[in-house]
């Protein structure tokens, strides 16, 4: 694994959207082999973002549905819960995971507003902790509904839920979904189905062998630790970050063009890695990134 | 001390430096490429300014016996002038990016210098005779009247100061939309090729409004583009064969009796990419920036970010040699892609019998590697060691931990003093490398 610095594949977008912008300004004309190392550079520095988000999302899913069934089933087979702690602890654990992921949602370009919105009512009862009815849910589209709950007392389970806000963090679109339905035209039809909430340990693309890439995903299903508290802080200052999607369309607009080349091969990544998520819509939010070099 | 190029008691000193000596370096002054003659006895660089500045080798002389071997200034030029494409509102710069010298045919001199759109050839003569006693006009140069010449007379060659005339003989231009990146004379000594990003073309030396075009590789879309290429040279001794190489990596080989276009290639070189290596890097450093074949036209090297690798023409699956140039930078790769520095495009040449190959790095170092000893040595160009014939020393990284005297760290070098552009005579262990604005000259002590 190379000891690399360590480096924010967020600051990597910037850094090379920055100088795909200065290169237009450069004596001599655009220079058409840097810009094409500089857009691969772009497109796995967004590869590990968007692997970072969607390991998020997936956790998050995770939790939820683990919490939905540690309420409805009598015995708890610590093999199947993510943690071995009592039903109460999960629920306010997930509660404040769902708050962080409110704010994860806001990183992306000015969605701050998301953040403050609608705050994650923090159970103090397991009861009141499944009352997610108001909490926003950062996900993706195409996410299949959730298996019909079991008869139960709580009346927590996503599926009551009749509605759940998404932002999409490619087009930026808040959508409403119902019954955890996305109703958000989606690009694909056939709903890849989601991997069943389990404890098994998933695998990342490719760049999983590096370390360095996502290490976060290591303990991917096993630790809430990630929904502590004291993460809170660090995901709100993060929804300050500039990500500057303003600039970034404005210099897509500017450039018009883009390398789909390089976007069959990130969907192939993105399927294999998740099959959850639409290829499609992965393509073409790619296709928004990576659009940055002129076409002559 | 143990040596490089030529056996155990070679050492490489310094012979000379040319290039002003300020701190404050202009931009023009900038040397962009150096390439010796066939003989050896001429120099050439290319700077950014679009100047030529040939230098030729003194002779041996027993009047002067300490300036034996030195080169000086032969002539200078300008060979290239900024332009302005008014159609796409781009400016050309006049950065001049290669040179290459045809073999002489008689007491001229012939070069091919190109920036990124239009490629010149060069004709550098000598004068050193001039007639006088014309009939028509008188010595100024002012016409005489006819009526009142009297008398005729043969004007006679008298011999006069040496002159060098650099005058332009041909210009190819208009044939390439991208920048040029190559350009390759063919053992006919007839054709040349140009390569710039996405396609190649085939001159002929005497015909300038029209060439061929060999390679083409911009996809239908240009949003599909995934690959450009990066250099292309013609094999030294079959004219129907030659290399190029691309930013991904690869090296394809071409035979021009195959086909016309030569989109498809006859032997494909790639090495396969090591999976525990991989970066947000990995397609930057693995772009090739320079192939060149050995002068037995039996093997090929090509210069990656990280590393020089040597090439079987008959072995496309992987390289028979892999020498590292500066290995411990991979840890810093992000703050050179920062700096920019990830994307420069170092050169690499062999000596003459092609038993030794030699490319620069950061800080001035420059590196040599003996095929036949595996051993290598890290060199400097640095007005520090210039005393006349002073051995080099060699010089050496430290990676961590404790760092030794002399050795110097690697968040030490300077990133700003690069050498791209080296060059070894083609017969001898002289050898020219280009730091920034200055031009060193080394040679064995032998010499």
């Amino acid at each position: 694994i190379t000891a690399e610095c360590a480096v924010d594949a967020q600051s990597l977008i910037s850094i090379s959207l920055r100088k795909i912008h200065n290169s237009r300004t450069q004596r001599g004309g655009i220079k058409l082999h840097k810009n094409l190392l500089v857009s691969y550079v772009l497109r796995n520095a967004r590869q590990v973002y968007m692997n970072e988000k969607y390991a998020e999302i997936y956790r998050m899913q995770q939790y939820e549905e683990v919490m939905t069934v540690c309420n409805e089933i009598q015995e708890l087979d610590p093999l199947d819960v993510v943690s071995g702690g009592a039903a109460a602890d999960e629920c306010e654990d997930a509660g404040v995971a769902e708050q962080q992921q409110c704010c994860a949602g806001g990183m992306a370009g000015g969605q701050a507003s998301l953040c403050g919105a609608q705050p994650c009512s923090l159970p103090s009862a397991p009861e009141e902790a499944c009352k997610t009815s108001e909490t926003l849910f950062y996900r993706s589209c195409c996410a299949e509904p959730y298996p019909p709950p079991p008869p139960s007392p709580c009346d927590f389970s996503p599926a009551h839920c009749n509605k759940t806000t998404v932002l999409d963090l490619d087009t930026h679109v808040v959508t409403t979904v119902e019954n955890g339905c996305l109703h958000q035209d989606c690009c694909c039809t056939p709903l890849q189905p989601c991997s069943s909430p389990s404890s098994k340990k998933r695998k990342v693309s490719d760049y999983s062998g590096c370390g360095y890439y996502a290490p976060e995903l290591e303990d991917v299903s096993v630790d809430p630790a990630p929904c502590k508290r004291a993460k809170l802080e660090d995901c709100c200052s993060d929804c300050l970050v500039d990500l500057d999607t303003a600039n970034i369309s404005n210099l897509i607009s500017i450039f018009g063009s883009g390398f789909s080349g390089l976007v069959s091969r990130q969907a192939d990544f993105e399927q294999a890695f998740n099959g959850q998520f639409c290829s499609k819509q992965a393509l073409a939010s790619l296709g928004a990134w990576t659009r940055a070099i002129v076409a002559f | 001390m143990a040596g490089v190029g030529g056996g155990n008691d070679f050492q490489w000193c310094f012979s000379q430096v040319k290039g002003a000596i300020d701190e404050d370096v202009a931009e023009a002054d900038i040397i962009s490429t150096v390439e010796f003659n066939y003989s050896g006895e001429l120099l050439a660089t290319g700077d950014k300014g679009g100047r030529v500045v040939i230098f030729q080798r003194e002779q041996e002389s027993k009047n002067r016996p300490l300036s034996r071997g030195e080169y000086n200034v032969y002539s200078t030029f300008q060979s290239h002038e900024p332009e302005f494409d008014y159609l796409k509102s781009l400016e050309i710069e006049e950065k001049i990016n290669k040179i290459r010298w045809l073999p002489q045919q008689n007491a001229a001199h012939f070069l091919l210098s190109t920036n990124d759109k239009t490629i010149k050839l060069w004709k550098i003569s000598e004068r050193d005779k001039r007639a006088e006693g014309y009939n028509l006009k008188d010595e100024d140069g002012r016409l005489r009247d006819p009526f009142r010449i009297s008398t005729l007379r043969v004007p006679v060659l008298m011999p006069m100061d040496l002159m060098v005339e650099a005058s332009p003989r041909r210009i190819f231009a208009n044939a390439h939309t991208y920048h040029i990146n190559s350009i390759s004379v063919n053992s006919d000594h007839e054709t040349y090729l140009s390569a710039d990003d996405l396609r190649i073309n085939l001159w002929h030396l005497e015909i300038t409004d029209r060439s061929f075009n060999i390679v083409d590789i911009k996809p239908a879309n240009m949003e599909e583009l995934t690959e450009v290429i990066t250099a292309a040279e013609c094999h030294p001794h079959q004219c129907n064969v030659f290399v190029y190489s691309s930013s991904k990596g690869t090296i394809r080989l071409c035979d021009m009796r195959a086909a016309a276009l030569c989109d498809r290639h006859s032997k494909f070189f790639e090495e396969p990419e090591d999976p525990s290596s991989r970066s947000f890097f990995s397609e930057i450093i693995s772009s090739i920036s320079d192939v060149k074949f050995s002068h037995s036209g039996r093997y090929m090297m090509t210069r990656d970010y990280l590393s020089v690798k040597v090439w079987d023409l008959n072995m496309e699956n992987r390289p028979v040699e892999t020498y590292q140039v500066h290995e411990y930078l991979r840890s810093k790769l992000c703050s050179l892609y920062e700096n920019d520095c990830i994307f420069d495009k170092f050169e690499c040449c062999w000596n003459g019998s092609d038993s030794a190959i030699m490319t620069g790095s950061y800080n001035n170092f420059f590196r040599m590697f003996d095929r036949n000893t595996r051993r290598d040595i890290t060199l400097e160009a640095s007005r520090e060691n210039s005393k006349p014939r002073a051995t080099l020393k060699p010089r050496k990284v430290c990676t961590g931990g404790k760092r030794k005297k002399d050795e110097i760290s690697v968040d030490s070098l300077d990133f700003n003093k690069k050498i791209l552009h080296t060059a070894w005579h083609p017969k001898e262990n002289v050898i020219a490398v280009a730091a920034t604005n200055n031009l060193y000259i080394f040679q064995d002590k032998m010499n």
